[in-house]
């Protein structure tokens, strides 16, 4: 099995295998630990709480699944809460525990005007990535060029205490943050490769590359 | 920056693409998917699909269309009607929906906006309102496309929906809608004012001048548009998307009848004259 979808009740998984299906990567969308960890790449998605998802992660101890994967060196990819939930801690209803893969803390976007336009929380639609470190052409995000869109979907984003670990930023009404991640065979985005059109599908076809290879 | 997002809506009856006026008097133009894809490549920003008589008929036979979609068009889809239990929604996105629209099921029980958005997450839930303006010009919320009274103010609503945990609001003038005539402007403004979460301007749109006042003047984050698009489709690529299941009024296509108050641009042209216009949104490269 090339990925393995991590099921925890808490997400969107259809989109990530329908994009999967389309670039040619098997798939198969589980919560068992061993088929997690034969699958050569291991996608976190997830749409949602915070507290919930780490809820379901430890009551179906899939977090410690998620640490084990992570050892293995094998790539490891979060998506939008599955980024958020490598963090330490979030902000989101009074303070909750992340996996803590990362240093950091997850931050509400505050809704703002600015000179009178309206940004409305949650962000949703479409933004632009702008490159943050150097090691880009080393990344899943090779194919894709600084400045290209993408669909964000979130009321909360992280905010790495290495902000070095931000592969880009992303800037919405005025404010900056982080809207990826590259650390050690983990990478992970704010934004939906899976909803990002041809664009979003070049990181999945990225992802197919790496697995050749290995 | 806020990038505007251009969002196709396409009411579905059984099998096919359909298209009324104040939502009623449905025409039938084509295969759902066809569209889709076509407006994928074009560069929408999203789709919209609205079964136009599931809460009336108690059918929801949407998700097999909704599975064709997803397998190949990458960009978020919204369904909506006859969404009723948290059953309902679980069984849209798992055939391939990122969000739902709700409208009856959110106004009969206000607390199943909580519960959805609660075991799904706020943004997967998107409010649909069919709003109607009264002789005192006030508006008022109606569900069944606009068929049935409800009394709830609009404005009240809104506000309410977004506390309970509404994600966005996919917001329709039916006095507009299918008409050609323009958004109604003090009713998005209205609602845009109130509330922080994204407003989607539904109905009336005939030509660019049209979504730009709707983003300029009163403040959508997105545009919903209809009958401007699907009529330019079928006169442009009507070989393409010639290819519907006999049910429903086929005569509108036989006869090859056009709306001559609708602009003939597709997506792509609508965005670059949008850009043109200062508007910022994505354009595909």
């Amino acid at each position: 099995m090339d990925v393995a979808i991590i099921d925890y009740e808490m997400s969107n998984l259809h989109s990530v295998q329908a994009a999967c299906r389309k670039v040619g990567l098997s798939s198969l969308i589980t919560s068992d630990e061993n088929q997690i960890l034969d699958a050569k790449v291991a996608i976190l998605p997830g749409v949602g709480a915070f507290g919930e998802a780490m809820n379901h992660l430890i009551k179906s101890k899939l977090d410690q699944t998620i640490h084990k994967f992570i050892e293995t060196g094998k790539p490891f990819i979060g998506i939008c809460l599955g980024l958020q939930l490598l963090f330490e801690t979030s902000e989101e209803f009074g303070g909750n525990n992340g996996l803590g893969i990362m240093k950091g803390t997850v931050k509400r976007l505050q809704f703002k005007r600015v000179h009178n336009i309206k940004y409305p929380v949650p962000q949703v639609g479409w933004s632009k990535i702008n490159q943050n470190s150097a090691n880009w052409n080393d990344t899943l995000l090779s194919e894709n060029w600084d400045g290209e869109f993408m669909y964000f979907v979130h009321s909360y984003y992280v905010e790495p205490s290495d902000k070095s670990l931000a592969l880009t930023t992303t800037t919405y009404g005025q404010q900056e943050y982080c809207s990826s991640i590259q650390y050690d065979n983990i990478f992970a985005t704010q934004f939906h490769p899976e909803k990002s059109g041809e664009t979003g599908l070049k990181i999945y076809n990225n992802i197919k590359s790496v697995i050749v290879k290995s | 920056m806020k990038y505007i997002r251009i969002i196709p809506r396409l009411d579905i009856k059984g099998p096919n693409l359909v298209k009324g006026i104040h939502l009623e008097g449905l025409r039938v133009l084509g295969k759902p998917e066809d569209f889709a894809r076509l407006y994928y490549e074009q560069g929408a920003d999203e789709l919209i699909y609205q079964d136009t008589v599931a809460s009336l008929y108690q059918r929801n036979n949407l998700t097999e269309i909704v599975s064709r979609t997803a397998e190949n068009i990458f960009i978020p889809l919204t369904v909506g009607g006859g969404i009723r239990t948290l059953d309902d929604i679980n069984s849209a996105l798992r055939a391939g929906a990122d969000k739902v629209s709700i409208n009856t099921a959110a106004i009969s029980n206000p607390t199943f906006i909580h519960q959805a958005s609660r075991a799904f997450g706020s943004s997967t839930i998107v409010l649909a309102v069919e709003s109607i303006r009264q002789p005192d010009h006030s508006y008022l919320a109606y569900t069944d496309n606009g068929r049935e009274y409800t009394g709830v103010e609009v404005l009240t609503w809104v506000k309410e929906a977004e506390e309970r945990g509404a994600g966005e609001i996919l917001l329709t003038s039916i006095d507009k809608e299918g008409t050609g005539n323009g958004y109604d402007l003090d009713l998005i403004q209205m609602v845009s004012d109130a509330v922080n979460i994204p407003v989607i301007a539904h109905g009336g749109a005939a030509n660019v001048a049209h979504i730009i006042d709707a983003i300029n003047d009163a403040g959508a984050d997105a545009v919903a548009i209809a009958s401007m698009l699907h009529y330019a489709s079928v006169h442009r690529n009507g070989n393409l998307l010639d290819r519907f299941e006999d049910e429903g009024n086929i005569e509108f296509l036989k006869k090859n009848s056009s709306f001559k108050v609708f602009g003939s641009e597709n997506i792509t042209e609508i965005k670059s004259r949008l850009a043109a216009n200062e508007i910022p949104l994505r354009v595909l490269n």
